[in-house]
Formats: structure tokens, C-alpha cells, sequence
């Protein structure tokens, strides 16, 4: 199989007032060793919530009807709480959105990155082997005097840098697996570019798996081997790179294309009606259909799975099926 | 174009930000000296960074800042004070929409209330045209009537955001600022605002100042780019003529910069400049040129003399030691 | 004209949806609706004290010897007092003075305390701001208990006068958590939009900020109710507040007193009724706050 990760079929409900919120509606999903992927999707299209179903930290209120999150062939669902803890050490990092609320701001950054590395795993850590991997982890994210930085705290530093740290905390120890969550969405767009370029330069060079969250279709198209278009807590298309935006199947990744404005000016597409629809009762077929210029009364009755049109180009339409 | 009557003249602004560090006090130059204007039926596209000082500009043009120094002119008039000094007639001719329209609507407030206020305070309807000029307000960004009693938080961003430009446009303004109007909203919603702004604008003969930090939308967008760095103007253009010809080493790194979907757009890109180095601390900013620290392409001179704005083409205009 | 009904009907139609969410939210914590049926029945049985009360004449200057300090039993559930009243009598009559004391105060003091903040907050930075909260520090500063004591010395001990007191002291509260909310909400970008729309001073404090901080007021209301009336009963236990023959909680828990231990019920079922005020009211006000809460 070859898959770091692999979602099946996967179901994720929130108990809310007025009963259950039908987030994730059969998420399909995987990750090859060394690949890196995209999700792209818009505001509360369910993407957070699937990379915190993979490091298992749902809020409370969440319940999993359905579905297997296979790590390594080890369903994640299934595990008990010292392998899941063991994942999240040794085998899953996560960058976020905002790299302050991911740093604690009453430690040195060096605290923070020796925590990181002696929860890792590594036999035979004393204290000056501790520091020396700190300052090559700072090093390789291409920071100036990582021996200052070692002994700063996070307000210190400027947004792009405290991102960095989050970076190198993340690579610190050996990871198989990187999950960056719109890691770029609060800097500037010649810092992300920067931040971008670091990621995908370090990611290649160790052979890590990424997956890259984001609501930027360019992000995604400069950075990864393949995306994934999601829509209302379904994957609605996979595909290669460049075939995607030479080849867009789904209508809402069509339109959604059209809205992008581009250098090349041309104007902006009209936009996509109506909005996201409500998890408390989403449409009973395919989440798109109410706002899908092409619906037809199948779509209002039956929800689309992921039809392979070859090459590994899979959507989830009528239109191809 | 440039024979129409020009709306918004900026002269010199400069907007300091007093901080005090121990005894001494230091001044953040948000804003250090610039000038632009803004034409009517025009959308001018002030581009930046964080801490490039774009915002700033929009608030002192609103008044919502005073001025450290320089004029604004709004219709020939001086208008360089706070709101508070400013006439109501003033007021009513020139509107501001936020970026984030989560905090600019009063969660306590059903979208009627909020629509009611401008209209409201400048005297503008009474009675039982109140209503019928909001429901007018409400069409015209082509929400429905079924939103009078809502509340902010009941309804989308995007449709939010929609209800803040109504109330803008509740006074029947000639020159508006738009802070980032989208950049807190998702692309497919903020197509649909774009185009409503568009249209707006063609209707009621408006005039735009849009502050943003996305040069792929006011391609798409602007009449003119203005690209600001560290409170200053790094360069000045026709949008056609910006997007064919960037000049300012600045505005390269910033094009190269932008993530892009098509093939064609990468050609745009210029490649011999990669984005490298952060836009440094408005208290300190260098000697010489401010982009110094992170210019690729950085002479001796630009250590210390500040280039001066100089005209490389029509209407184009570049700050910068390798066109002096 | 058909919309305009339709959309009145949703009107009606909205207040019970959000009614039912309200109440969701508040029953999550069992121990509120048990906060909230206490309270209801205090201010039932306040109300209808004289078809409550198993001996209504007992409130009032009655004697009866031949049946004083009896122990609790099936006559009188909770004893009788040295003049011969039934103590379960009193205490109903005496939530009456108690109720009107929290309600009293809060109907005064919120008010006030909520003007000053707001506009004291509004202003941050100006003369008036300054004036408005060192006026404020002062009147906190000064000790609650002392200054009833001191106002009844000067007036006659009566309800009203105790109320009084307790306003004087109990208001700086309400201005402060109101000057803090103020001003911070005073930089919200609504309030700024409303400021550069030409809105006047007093409209942006009372329509823009007023309702966002009203949440937080009506929350500490509840906590306080409990609060008052067990300062309230505090000074009525000195002597200050209703007079005899009326009862009142704290009277009646010092005069029983002087009989501890031999006739204990005669002063521990009146503090047990404040216990349970106080506690009700505390567990109504975290209900509330629950129930107030913006998070889903």
C-alpha cells in the first residue's frame, strides 16, 4: 500500500443544542510515505477537523459513528491513550495557525524545544546533547544566533520567526508524518513564502510526509504533490498537482477556481451562491447540491462517492459517474 | 482619467506614534511623509505589509487619528483634523468599511438598528420611510427583507460584511475607504462582495480608497496601485502598467511572493528577486533607503541617502536610489 | 402586508427558540434549577405569607406564654420563641423584609453604578473620568457594616434607612465592573463605525455599549441578591432595620441568641433560612451566568 495515513469512510458528529452536528460526512483520505498533500477547503469546510481526528484531540462533545483512521495499518480510533501519546511524540507533529498560541509565553524558546525533544524518545539525553540538537533544529530553520534565540521568549520574536520555532519544533526529532494547519494564514505574503519555501525545502530533505492545510488554492498548488478539494466535511476532489488546475472536475472547485482572482486580471468570477449548509441538517445527497448550477434530482437524494477518472484523478460528482 | 476632478489629495502625511521607554520617549513613524490622491470614480489600491502604515493612512484620512503633520484635502477642503472636530456633512459624504465585520456591527443589534443609525443621525428618513429605506439599502446589496430583525451573529461573514456596506452606503457617500474589506473572508465569498463593490460603485458614482495586502486582488480591482513600505511610498502606478512593468525592487519581491493558480500568472512573477529578510520595527527604521536591509539589489548610496520619488513613465511614479 | 405578518410571526416564533436555548443552557447545571425552585418558593410564600403562614397573627406583637419556647414539633414544625410565636411564621414573614431589601438595593444601586461606569469608562483618560472613579474609590473604601452603623445612628433604624446604608456602600461595585467593560468596549471597531457615522456621546454610551454590557450586570445581580440580603440581615442582627414586633431574619437569629443552647431553634432555623437565601441565590446567579454565556 505504501500509505503513512489513510482515512476510510470517516464520520465525525458534534452533540451541540438541537442534536448532532453531521461534520465530517465519509471523509476518504490518504497520505503516501514521503508525499506531500494538500486539503483545501474553505472556512468551516470540516479540514481542521480532520487532522485533529488523526492526532485524536476532538473536543469532548464529538462522537465517530462511522469510519478507521489507519496510521502505519493501526487504526488511530482504536488505540489506547499511551500509543496514541506515543503518536503524538514520536510520530505526528502539528504546526498551527497561530504560532503563539502554540508556544508557551512564560518559557524560553529553549525550554520549549528541550521539552519537545526528551518526550521524543531518544535513548541517552543529558542536558548539553539536549542543547546542541535545540541550536541545529534552530539552525536549520535558517535562524540568525540560535544561541540568543535559545535563552528568548516567544514576544520577542517577530511572527515569521515565532513560526520558524514552531517548524523546528516540529522537526526537531524524527517525525513521519507533518500536519501544518494554515501555518502561514497571519504573516505577510513575502514571510509566508519564506515559511512556505523553508517547509517544502525541510520536508523534502528528510522525506517526511506533509499535510498542508489551507483555504488558498496558489498555496496549495506551490507546494504540494497532491490536493484535496473539500467541501461541507467531504472530500469532493483529488488530484495530481498541475492536472487539477488544468483539469478541474467538480463544480465547486471549477467555481471556486473562477473566484481566485488572478495577476493576469481578467476580472473575478460572480462568486458561489448561498453558502455552506447547516450541519444540524445537511442536504440528505450531496452537500453541494443546493448551490450546484448542474444539480439534478440525483444529487438530491444520493450522495456521490469518489469515481477515479484515471491517472489517480478521483471526484465525487454525478456529472462523471 | 486623468482629467477628472480629483476627490481625496494627501500632502506630506505624517502620523507619529509617541511611545515611552523609560525617560526617554521614542516615536513610532507609522506614517513618514507621503502623498497621493484620489480621483473621482476612481479605485486607488493602497498596498503593504503589516506596519507598512496602510491602515494608518485610511484612519487619519477618516479622522479616526489626528495628524502629525500635512494636509488631507477632501473636495478642495482641509480636512486634517479628528472626527470629532469634523462637520456632519463631512461625515456623511465619506464612509469606511472594516476589515473584520464580526467587531464593526454591534452583536447587540439586529441588522434594522444597525441599517437605521446613519440614516438617523444625518436626518436622512423618518417614520414609516425608515423602513422602507433600509429594505432599499438591504436590496441594493442584495439581501433579502427577511434580515431586518437578525442579528449580526446569525448570519454569515460574508453576508455581514454585506450588511457594513449597506450602512455605508445608507448616506449617500461620494468617497469611501475600504480597509481590507475581504481579507477576513473566504475567496468564494470574497468574489461575491467584489463584485458587489464594483457594481456599487458604477451606480452611485463612488470613489474608492482600498487598503489591502493583496496585490492579485487589486490587479482585478484598482485603477491604481500605491505600494507602501514602512509609511512610505515605494512606488505609484496605473494597475496596467504596475502589473506589466514593476519598477521598485520592493514590489517584485512582493509579486514574486504571491502564491498563483495558472501558468500564465507565473510568467508574471518576476524570478531574479526572492523575498528575503522582515519588514524591520517602524521605531528603527534604517538610515538611507528603509528597504535597505532586505533589498537584493542594495547599493553604498542606499546606506544612506533616502531616495526621493521620481516619474518613470506616465502617472508612474517609483522611490527609489536606482532611478535617481 | 401578508410579510409583514409573516415576518412578525417569526418574531414570536424566534422568542421561543431562544427561550428554549436559555433554558437549555441554564438546566446543564442541575444545582441552578434547584437554585431557581428554592427562590420561587421563598418569593411565593413571601408574597402569599398570610395564606402560607400557619399562624399569620404570629408576625406581629402577639404573646402567648403558656406556649413559649416549645421545641419544634407537629404544632409548630420549628418551635415557638420566648413570646409564644411560631418561629416558621416569622421566618416566612421575615423573607418579606429580607426580599425587599435585595430587590431595594439592587433596583438603586444598579442604576446608578452602571451610569458612572459607563460614562466614567466612555471617558477614560479625561477630567470627568478621573473625578467619577476617585469619588468611586472613596465610597469603596469605606467599611459597609460601620456605615449603616453610622447612618442609623443619625436616622431612626428603620427598612429604609438600612437600605440606604447598604446603597451607599454597594454601588462603587456596580460602577467598577461597569468602567472596566466600558472601557474596554469603547475601542470595539462597532463603536468607532458609530463614532465616525456622527453619532452623539450620549447615544454611543447608552445605545451602542449599554446593551453589550448588560450580561455581566444582570449575572452579578443575581450573586448579589444573596449578598445584600445577608448584609441586610447582618444589620438587622445589630438592631438596625425592621423593628419589633416585625420580624426580621437577623433580629430574630440575636434575640435567640441570648437562649443558645437550651432552646437552640429559636436563632439556628432563622440562620438557616439566611443560609439558604444566601445559597439559593448564588446557585440562580451561576445559572444565569451559564445561561448568559455567548459560548455554544
Amino acid at each position: 500500500m505504501g500509505d503513512l495515513v489513510k482515512i476510510q469512510d470517516l464520520y465525525v458528529w458534534f452533540r451541540v443544542y438541537g442534536g448532532y452536528m453531521k461534520v465530517l460526512n465519509g471523509v476518504n483520505f490518504s497520505v503516501g510515505k514521503g508525499e506531500k498533500v494538500s486539503i483545501v477547503g474553505e472556512t468551516g469546510c470540516g479540514k481542521t477537523t480532520t487532522m485533529k481526528t488523526i492526532l485524536r484531540i476532538l473536543s469532548s462533545q464529538a462522537h465517530i459513528p462511522k469510519g478507521e483512521v489507519l496510521f502505519e495499518e493501526k487504526d488511530i480510533l482504536k488505540m489506547k491513550e499511551g500509543e496514541i501519546k506515543r503518536l503524538r511524540g514520536r510520530g505526528v507533529a502539528m504546526i498551527f495557525q497561530d504560532p503563539m498560541a502554540s508556544l508557551n509565553p512564560v518559557f524560553t524558546i529553549g525550554d520549549q524545544l528541550a521539552a519537545v525533544i526528551s518526550h521524543s524518545g531518544v535513548q541517552d539525553l543529558d542536558k548539553e546533547k539536549i542543547r546542541q540538537l535545540s541550536i541545529n533544529a534552530l539552525k536549520e530553520v535558517k535562524l540568525p544566533d540560535p544561541e540568543r534565540i535559545l535563552g528568548s521568549y516567544p514576544f520577542q520574536m517577530s511572527g515569521g520567526m515565532r513560526q520558524r520555532i514552531c517548524i523546528a519544533m516540529a522537526l526537531a526529532t524524527e517525525r513521519a508524518l507533518i500536519i501544518a494547519d494554515e501555518p502561514t494564514t497571519n504573516l505577510d505574503v513575502t514571510i509566508q513564502d519564506q515559511i512556505l519555501a523553508l517547509l517544502r525545502e525541510l520536508v523534502t530533505k528528510r522525506g517526511n510526509s506533509l499535510i498542508l492545510i489551507t483555504h488558498s488554492l496558489g498555496i496549495a498548488r506551490e507546494n504540494a504533490d497532491r490536493i484535496y478539494v473539500m467541501y461541507a466535511g467531504n472530500m469532493v476532489e483529488v488530484s495530481n498537482n498541475e492536472e487539477l488546475f488544468c483539469n478541474p472536475l467538480h463544480p465547486y472547485t471549477e467555481m471556486l477556481l473562477g473566484c481566485v482572482p488572478k495577476l493576469s486580471g481578467g476580472g473575478i468570477a460572480e462568486g458561489i451562491a448561498g453558502r455552506i449548509p447547516d450541519y444540524l441538517n445537511p442536504p440528505p445527497g450531496c452537500r453541494f447540491e443546493p448551490r450546484c448550477p448542474y444539480a439534478t434530482d440525483r444529487c438530491r437524494e444520493e450522495k456521490p462517492d469518489f469515481v477515479d477518472v484515471g491517472n489517480g484523478h478521483k471526484v465525487a460528482c454525478f456529472k462523471y459517474n | 482619467m486623468s482629467e477628472n476632478r480629483i476627490i481625496l489629495e494627501v500632502k506630506g502625511l505624517k502620523k507619529y506614534f509617541p511611545i515611552h521607554k523609560g525617560d526617554k520617549t521614542l516615536f513610532v513613524k507609522a506614517i513618514d511623509g507621503i502623498d497621493f490622491e484620489v480621483r473621482e470614480g476612481e479605485t486607488v489600491g493602497l498596498v503593504g505589509e503589516s506596519g507598512s502604515g496602510k491602515s494608518t493612512t485610511a484612519y487619519c484620512v477618516i479622522g479616526m487619528y489626528s495628524v502629525t503633520s500635512g494636509t488631507i484635502l477632501f473636495k478642495g477642503k482641509d480636512i486634517s483634523c479628528a472626527s470629532s472636530q469634523r462637520p456632519l456633512e463631512l461625515k456623511r459624504d465619506m464612509q469606511i468599511v472594516f476589515q473584520d465585520p464580526g467587531t464593526s456591527l454591534n452583536p447587540q443589534h439586529t441588522i434594522y438598528k444597525i441599517i437605521e443609525l446613519p440614516l438617523k443621525v444625518h436626518g436622512l428618513a423618518k417614520g414609516r420611510e425608515m423602513r422602507e429605506r433600509i429594505v432599499q439599502l438591504l436590496e441594493s446589496v442584495e439581501l433579502p427583507e427577511s434580515y431586518l430583525y437578525k442579528y449580526p451573529r446569525m448570519i454569515g461573514g460574508g453576508e455581514r460584511q454585506m450588511v457594513a456596506i449597506a450602512r455605508a452606503l445608507a448616506t449617500n457617500p461620494s468617497f469611501m475607504i475600504l480597509d481590507e474589506p475581504t481579507s477576513s473572508l473566504d475567496v468564494s465569498v470574497q468574489a461575491k462582495i467584489i463584485n458587489m463593490l464594483i457594481k456599487l460603485q458604477k451606480e452611485f458614482n463612488l470613489s474608492y480608497l482600498f487598503i489591502t495586502h493583496d496585490l492579485s486582488l487589486m490587479r482585478n480591482v484598482a485603477t491604481r496601485v500605491v505600494i507602501m513600505y514602512l509609511g512610505k511610498i515605494a512606488e505609484m502606478a496605473p494597475t496596467e502598467i504596475f502589473f506589466q512593468s514593476p519598477q521598485h525592487p520592493y514590489t517584485q519581491m512582493l509579486l514574486s511572493s504571491i502564491p498563483v493558480v495558472t501558468k500564465e500568472e507565473e510568467e508574471l512573477k518576476p524570478k531574479k528577486i526572492k523575498s528575503q529578510g522582515e519588514i524591520p520595527s517602524p521605531v528603527n527604521v534604517p538610515p538611507g533607503c528603509s528597504f535597505n536591509t532586505r533589498c537584493p539589489l542594495a547599493k553604498p548610496e542606499c546606506f544612506e541617502k533616502d531616495p526621493v520619488m521620481v516619474q518613470v513613465g506616465p502617472d508612474h511614479f517609483v522611490r527609489c536610489n536606482l532611478f535617481a | 402586508m401578508t410579510t409583514r405578518e409573516a415576518s412578525d410571526y417569526s418574531v414570536v416564533n424566534r422568542y421561543v427558540e431562544n427561550a428554549k436555548k436559555a433554558w437549555y443552557k441554564f438546566s446543564r447545571n442541575k444545582m441552578s434549577v434547584v437554585g431557581l425552585v428554592v427562590i420561587v418558593l421563598i418569593i411565593l410564600s413571601a408574597v402569599f405569607a398570610r395564606i402560607v403562614a400557619p399562624y399569620p397573627k404570629h408576625a406581629g406583637a402577639f404573646v402567648n406564654y403558656a406556649e413559649a419556647n416549645l421545641p419544634p414539633g407537629w404544632h409548630h414544625l420549628l418551635g415557638t420563641d420566648v413570646f409564644g410565636r411560631d418561629i416558621l411564621s416569622r421566618i416566612i414573614f421575615a423573607f418579606r423584609g429580607a426580599l425587599i431589601m435585595g430587590v431595594g438595593v439592587l433596583v438603586m444601586v444598579v442604576p446608578i453604578g452602571t451610569v458612572i461606569g459607563l460614562i466614567a469608562g466612555y471617558m477614560k483618560g479625561s477630567l470627568i473620568e478621573t473625578i467619577l472613579m476617585r469619588i468611586t474609590d472613596i465610597f469603596l473604601a469605606l467599611p459597609p457594616l460601620i456605615l449603616a452603623l453610622a447612618v442609623c445612628a443619625v436616622m431612626r433604624p428603620t427598612l429604609f434607612n438600612s437600605m440606604m446604608a447598604v446603597c451607599i456602600s454597594w454601588w462603587p461595585w456596580y460602577a467598577r465592573l461597569v468602567y472596566g467593560m466600558a472601557s474596554s468596549l469603547r475601542n470595539e471597531v462597532y463603536v468607532r463605525a458609530a463614532e465616525l457615522i456622527g453619532e452623539s456621546r450620549f447615544h454611543i454610551i447608552f445605545r451602542e455599549i449599554l446593551p453589550n454590557c448588560l450580561a455581566p450586570i444582570f449575572t452579578k445581580m443575581m450573586l448579589d441578591m444573596g449578598w445584600v440580603i445577608l448584609t441586610g440581615a447582618s444589620l438587622s442582627f445589630v438592631g438596625l432595620g425592621e423593628q419589633p414586633p416585625t420580624p426580621a431574619l437577623g433580629t430574630m437569629v440575636s434575640d435567640g441568641a441570648k437562649y443558645l443552647p437550651d432552646y437552640w431553634w429559636i436563632s439556628i432555623f432563622p440562620a438557616i433560612a439566611i443560609m439558604i437565601i444566601v445559597l439559593a441565590f448564588n446557585l440562580l446567579g451561576d445559572g444565569v451566568k451559564d445561561m448568559l454565556s455567548t459560548e455554544e
